[in-house]
């Protein structure tokens, strides 16, 4: 592994291969050591989470960043090529982890410059390292990947987050409801790959009455921008917020993922139960990047 | 009763014949080959076909076609017989094939799509097994072949 553009990109082997780092590094029998090295996190387009895991990821294994946010004090105003900011920046660092509204922008930098390039969100596109994180989440809190029954709920046409995750899951054999309004159901071109596999699929209207046979519902924010009628969003939002009344009869395994910020798509009463996972899932997030950065780095 | 056959389009001596293009095609395939050099051209516009029922067909004097300018061309006329003339003799006839991989001639329709942003070629795999679908090398989007357009 080279760069981490695309969950397209990673054989069955090598996400095994990572949740072994990953795990291993949070029991403390790795310690990779960054020491000297410097990862450059560009972020094109604003991030807090993402880019302070990274940043917290490198961090833990004594490295350092540099950091680039927003395009304000970047020389593309200038005039400056795309590639060329790559190039210069791959000068100073080890490591070009980037973000961008721009689709495709990750597997290009890759192209361009000759240090490992990790895709932290790329438009409406991938996401892997969130994919990853999630799928770490789903390994300690089921103890396997293979042959799971998974819900998305909210965003699923604009949300990367679970276009990654279904395709990923869908290598582990998975089964999935997916929960959403109408005009934000998953793209045809995530359920095409997913027939390709033989993949079993279900597509609902609302979380309640649909959670009872899951492992994980993995629950993502509708943004109410998305709605060209503000009422539309009122009439529908009441389907996927989920609180703890709807967990009832849910399965003892079952975990509620999710990969914040949370609006209101969970009630707080969720959060004291045991099904609530979203915040150790975040914790998760430093050791899986922690152990994608020592890959690409060959430390481990 | 004896058919009359007549000629439509002049032979040519050296060059390439691209024949059993869907009619209304031509002008597409005339974009890609960017014929501005010195060669003669000869065109055929809606000429009845017992293969296709309307074709289109394209003879260029002292040309060869690159490989990925066949390529593209099969993208929009998957149909079309590719013919290289030597002495007026056929001394090669090809059904276009659609490629596993294009590069270059084809404009993503994703507007996010980095090649739409950057000057830099869009790169395509396309599975031809059941429908012909395409996807972008960068954005991972899907596309059917049909729907894909030309860079002019």
């Amino acid at each position: 592994m080279n760069n981490l553009i695309s969950m397209r990109d990673l054989s069955k082997e090598d996400i095994m291969r990572l949740m072994d780092i990953a795990a291993k590094i949070e029991k403390g029998e790795i310690v990779p050591n960054m020491q000297r090295k410097l990862a450059a996190l560009l972020f094109f387009e604003p991030s807090t989470r993402t880019m302070f895991s990274f940043d917290t990821a490198m961090k833990r294994m004594n490295g350092d960043t540099i950091i680039m946010s927003g395009t304000q004090n970047t020389s593309a105003k200038k005039g400056e090529t795309f590639a060329d900011t790559l190039q210069t920046i791959a000068q100073y660092s080890d490591i070009i982890i980037m973000r961008s509204p721009i689709e495709g922008a990750a597997r290009y930098a890759a192209e361009v410059v000759d240090i490992p390039v990790v895709n932290a969100g790329d438009g409406a596109n991938q996401h892997p390292t969130q994919a990853l994180l999630d799928m770490y989440s789903i390994i300690k809190t089921q103890g396997k990947l293979d042959n799971l029954k998974i819900g998305l709920a909210g965003d699923l046409r604009f949300g990367r987050t679970v276009h990654s995750l279904a395709q990923a899951m869908a290598v582990f054999g998975a089964q999935f409801k997916f929960i959403s309004p109408s005009f934000l159901q998953m793209p045809e071109y995530i359920k095409d790959d997913l027939t390709e596999q033989n993949i079993k699929f279900e597509e609902l209207k609302e979380m309640e009455g649909n959670i009872d046979d899951l492992d994980i519902l993995y629950v993502t924010r509708i943004q109410k921008e998305r709605f060209a009628d503000p009422e539309d969003y009122e009439k529908v939002k009441g389907s996927y917020v989920l609180n703890k009344a709807m967990l009832e009869n849910a399965k003892e395994n079952f975990k509620v993922l999710h990969p914040l910020p949370r609006v209101d798509e969970i009630h707080t009463d969720v959060d004291d139960t045991e099904y609530a996972y979203y915040f150790p899932q975040a914790k998760n997030g430093v050791y899986t990047r922690q152990a994608i950065i020592s890959i690409l780095l060959g430390e481990v | 009763m004896n058919q009359v056959k007549t000629i439509k389009v002049n032979a040519i001596k050296n060059g390439t014949v691209i024949d059993h293009i869907a009619a209304g095609k031509i002008l597409k395939v005339i974009d890609i080959l960017n014929l501005t050099g010195d060669n003669s051209v000869m065109v055929g516009m809606n000429l009845a076909s017992n293969k296709i029922g309307k074709k289109d067909i394209i003879k260029i004097e002292n040309r060869e076609l690159s490989k990925q300018e066949v390529n593209s061309i099969a993208i929009i006329a998957p149909s079309a017989t590719l013919i290289i003339i030597k002495d007026f003799e056929v001394v090669n006839k090809s059904q276009l094939e659609i490629p596993e991989y294009i590069e270059e001639h084809i404009i993503c329709p994703n507007p996010k799509c980095i090649t739409n942003s950057e000057n830099i070629s869009s790169k395509y795999y396309i599975n031809n097994s059941k429908t012909a679908s395409a996807r972008c090398l960068y954005c991972e989007k899907k596309y059917l072949v049909e729907d894909l357009k030309i860079k002019i």
